[in-house]
């Protein structure tokens, strides 16, 4: 296959897991739609394991509508299954487009190309073991937007690497980045719908009694948050200091990147601190998740267009980086 | 001295230091100043930092007059090195070591203690189970020892003789813990390390020349506050030849990769020369010293003539990239010249073409050098004796030479061109381009220091986070001619479901004699 093959086939793959993700969220917003209709019955037991409430029977429940949601729900998931599977052949045609081939995460593009397959794969794979049901169309909604705004304003064609990025730190880095980016957003949704559902814990009415208890909801969000952190610290605070240090000379230099890249890290200390502080915990927690995920997503994109000293813009990287600008001078 | 008489309430400078220590050590204001910490070095990613790019900085300090001082007043140029952004992080430092260090003792008495008794009523936990058997109590107990030691639990050892058997695991979890934040520390030395040892350097080296390692040689040098001279490493090293890959076609057509410099180098003036590729992201390394590759430009040769015939500038002359095409931009002086001192300024495009009477720089690489430069005459501003930028001309004392409309001349020249000045200035001509490398050459002192701290942190981390602390315990007791068994367990990190792990010994207690329909789980 050609190059140019492998990009269309990439292209072609984009388009079509974003269609199946839409399929995906229909499904569930038609299993959420008839949940309407049915007595949340065993609300605390559904809130212990965590999966979506639905009615076990009593005279009035509507079995019709019971069979529905199960189906509409099974439905969603095997479609985001299928969806997160075309998305990995999408970034895998990207990888292969390129030339010489390289890791599917050169610019911003690729970035949210592959930070939202880890979002939508985390799910998948967490979706039986922390009983995720609850949160699909939020997470399928997501996923989709973010596709949609890469395809919209952040595609680029392939091209091969600028010669800073060209180096196996380049794998080592982003991939944990991505990984980390990845959890914390999962972990971020957790916590929002956290927020969410404390305004009115004990709610038995609406879709809202389907999600599990505060502190079901604390847990996970605690375990995604607990997995990104590390990851988070290798990405930023390990590979990012060691490949700077090999391509610019210093291993930390206050650019703008960094500077966030840091204070991310720091709120989300803060997060697994307010965990164990009393007067924080639950709430201010999840208020910190938040804000975690803002500055995350913030450096992603924002840093981007606010600053133009960034040593780190994916966008376009001049061959070397700029010269003379802070010697020079004799 | 009589001590004067106290009214309730009124607190004593040891008692108030006493509340203070105790305020600041705590977990609220740990948490607190971590958000004070990331709240601080935000505007330092907004402001330009003078420690990070100086020329962006006076830019923005030269269009700001109004907010510059006051700026400046609160160190906001320099977030980093800001007292209020050390005060910050030092209370934290403290903090950490004062809330870090007791439970050091702690933990160290923890870690070697025995498990503690199991509860009187194990059904009142959170999380329990039970079940009827034919075995003895002994048997069963035994059994329970044996599994959980199996799982990596510390059984307790006075328990023989009671009807409950107490384990705990996941005694590291606090070590863990306390490393992580130990290791922080070990980070901020070294990161210290760096900054006040180390320095930071860089020069423009034409190709073909070489650099010697001394204060001199550099064009700019940003040592470290207790940086010693003495302490530079003794090389040098000629950069031979500079090679450069274009990409002709592609969507990045015209971006320039794989940058190769070709040096040969001594580590002493003594030692044998040997050869080095400096490329990006590979640098070489002499000593503690690192040498890396992080700019190239390209260097017009070009004489000047003055008006009596004598040489008044040659060489190759270095012109700074102005964007993605190598678009460069640069200066000559040439103060000696006679009549009068003669001065030109312009661009130099890589790769001319005329689009429409524009002049368009196409690519980086060097297939249709031209160079486009403005004349000017007059005082150069060398003779006052305040240092100049070779990169920038000072007008104030001259004046555009003009063409014969009036206009101000501009020369346009192809490599091997030579043009006549009007008024018997001299002759300017362009005899070849060369290329120049942006070197930078660093110590950074404590760097395996941070690193190792790095790592360490993570691993402690991970111990942290992932290690689950719990209790667990069993009981059997004879009840009404069976034996009951019940098994409880307790997560002491609040991030874990005891569930799972009760279903998994209440299986390997049963697993050797299995008789299902007695079991009962709350
Ligand atoms: C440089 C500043 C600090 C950073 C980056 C930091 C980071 C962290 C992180 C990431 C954890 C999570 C580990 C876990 O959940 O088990 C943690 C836990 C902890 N930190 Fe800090 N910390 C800092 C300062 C402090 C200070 C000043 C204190 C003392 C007041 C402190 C006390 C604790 C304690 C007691 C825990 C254990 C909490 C638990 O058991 O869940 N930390 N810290």
């Amino acid at each position: 296959m050609t190059d140019a093959a492998w990009e269309n086939l990439s292209n072609q793959a984009v388009a079509a897991c974003g269609l199946v993700y839409f399929l995906a969220l229909l499904s569930h917003l038609v299993e959420w739609s008839s949940l309407r209709k049915v007595p949340v019955a065993a609300v605390s037991e559904a809130a212990s394991s965590g999966g979506v409430a639905v009615a076990t029977g009593g005279p009035e429940a509507d079995d019709a509508a019971v069979r529905r949601t199960e189906v509409f729900g099974r439905l969603g998931f095997l479609l985001t299954c299928i969806a997160v599977l075309v998305h990995a052949i999408a970034l895998a045609g990207r990888g292969m487009a390129a030339d010489p081939n390289r890791v599917p995460w050169g610019n911003m593009y690729e970035f949210t190309l592959s930070g939202t397959f880890v979002v939508a794969l985390f799910y998948v794979v967490l979706h039986r073991r922390f009983g995720l049901q609850w949160m699909a169309p939020v997470v399928v909604g997501l996923v989709l937007t973010l596709l949609m705004v890469a395809v919209i304003w952040l595609y680029d064609p392939v091209a091969p690497l600028t010669e800073a990025l060209n180096s196996y730190w380049l794998v080592i880095h982003v991939v944990s980045a991505i990984l980390a980016t990845g959890a914390f957003t999962l972990g971020g949704i957790v916590s929002a719908i956290y927020l969410v559902k404390a305004r009115r814990p004990d709610t038995s009415t609406g879709l809202l009694a389907r999600v599990p208890a505060l502190p079901v909801l604390d847990r996970i969000a605690y375990r995604i948050h607990a997995f990104g952190f590390p990851v988070w610290t290798f990405a930023v605070l390990i590979t990012g200091p060691i490949w700077a240090h090999q391509a610019w000379s210093s291993y930390w230099n206050w650019d703008p990147k960094e500077v966030w890249a840091f204070i991310t890290w720091v709120v989300y200390a803060a997060y697994l601190h307010a965990r164990s502080t009393a007067g924080w915990k639950g709430r201010n927690a999840a208020l910190l998740a938040l804000l975690g995920v803002a500055t995350l997503w913030f450096n992603f994109i924002g840093i981007n267009y606010f600053s133009t000293t960034s040593q780190h813009s994916y966008a376009s990287i001049p061959a070397v980086r700029d010269v003379g600008s802070t010697s020079a001078r004799v | 001295m009589s001590s004067p008489e106290r009214r309730p309430g009124e607190l004593n400078v040891r008692e108030l230091a006493r509340w203070l220590w105790r305020q600041l050590t705590s977990m609220r204001i740990a948490l607190i100043l971590l958000l004070l910490l990331a709240l601080a070095a935000v505007p330092g990613s907004i402001i330009p930092q003078r420690g990070v790019d100086a020329l962006k900085t006076a830019n923005w300090q030269d269009q700001h007059p109004k907010l510059t001082p006051v700026y400046e007043k609160l160190g906001l140029f320099a977030v980093y090195d800001s007292p209020w952004f050390s005060a910050i992080y030092l209370l934290l430092v403290i903090s950490l070591v004062g809330c870090i260090v007791p439970r050091t003792w702690v933990y160290a008495r923890a870690i070697r203690a025995d498990p503690p008794p199991a509860p009187r009523n194990l059904g009142r936990l959170p999380d329990h189970a039970s079940y009827d058997t034919d075995e003895r109590v002994d048997e069963v107990l035994d059994r329970a020892r044996v599994v959980l030691r199996a799982k990596g639990y510390r059984v307790r050892a006075s328990d023989r003789d009671d009807d409950a058997v107490s384990a705990e695991r996941g005694y590291l979890r606090e070590v863990g813990n306390l490393v992580f934040h130990l290791s922080v520390l070990v980070v901020l030395v070294g990161f210290a390390m760096g900054g006040l040892f180390g320095y930071k350097g860089g020069v423009i080296l034409v190709v073909g020349n070489g650099f010697a390692n001394n204060l001199t040689q550099y064009d700019d040098f940003v040592p470290g506050r207790l940086f010693n001279a003495q302490d530079l490493d003794p090389f040098s090293f000629v950069v031979d030849q500079f090679d450069v890959d274009w990409l002709t076609s592609g969507p990045r057509q015209g971006m320039a990769r794989g940058f190769d410099a070709h040096l040969r180098y001594r580590e002493s003036p003594t030692a044998d020369e040997k050869s080095y590729d400096l490329r990006v992201n590979h640098p070489l390394t002499i000593g503690g010293t690192e040498v890396f590759l992080i700019g190239h430009g390209y260097a017009p040769v070009i004489t000047v003539r003055d008006g009596e015939g004598n040489i008044a500038y040659r060489g190759p002359t270095v012109f700074l990239p102005q964007d993605q095409t190598f678009l460069s931009f640069g200066v000559v002086k040439a103060p000696d010249a006679k009549p009068a001192q003669i001065g030109l300024e312009g661009l130099f495009y890589p790769t001319f073409i005329n689009m429409g009477g524009d002049p368009v720089n196409v690519m980086g690489d060097d297939k249709n050098p031209k160079l486009s430069m403005l004349v000017y005459t007059g005082d150069l501003g060398m003779d006052n004796g305040t240092p100049q930028s070779v990169y920038v001309l000072d007008k104030a004392g001259t004046e555009p030479v003009k063409n014969d409309k009036g206009k101000p001349l501009r020369i346009d020249l192809s490599v091997g061109d030579k043009v006549k000045l009007p008024d018997g200035l001299g002759t300017v001509s362009f005899d070849d381009v060369v290329q120049w490398n942006r070197i930078q050459i660093s110590q950074t002192p404590g760097k395996r220091i941070a690193l190792g701290g790095v790592v360490l942190a993570l691993i402690g981390l991970l111990g942290s986070l992932f290690i689950r602390p719990r209790r667990t315990w069993v009981r059997a007791r004879r009840e009404g001619g069976v034996t009951l068994v019940e098994v409880a367990a307790l997560d002491r990190s609040g991030g874990g479901d005891v569930s799972g792990v009760i279903d998994d010994v209440v299986s390997a207690l049963r697993g050797a004699q299995h008789k299902p329909g007695s079991e009962e789980k709350s």
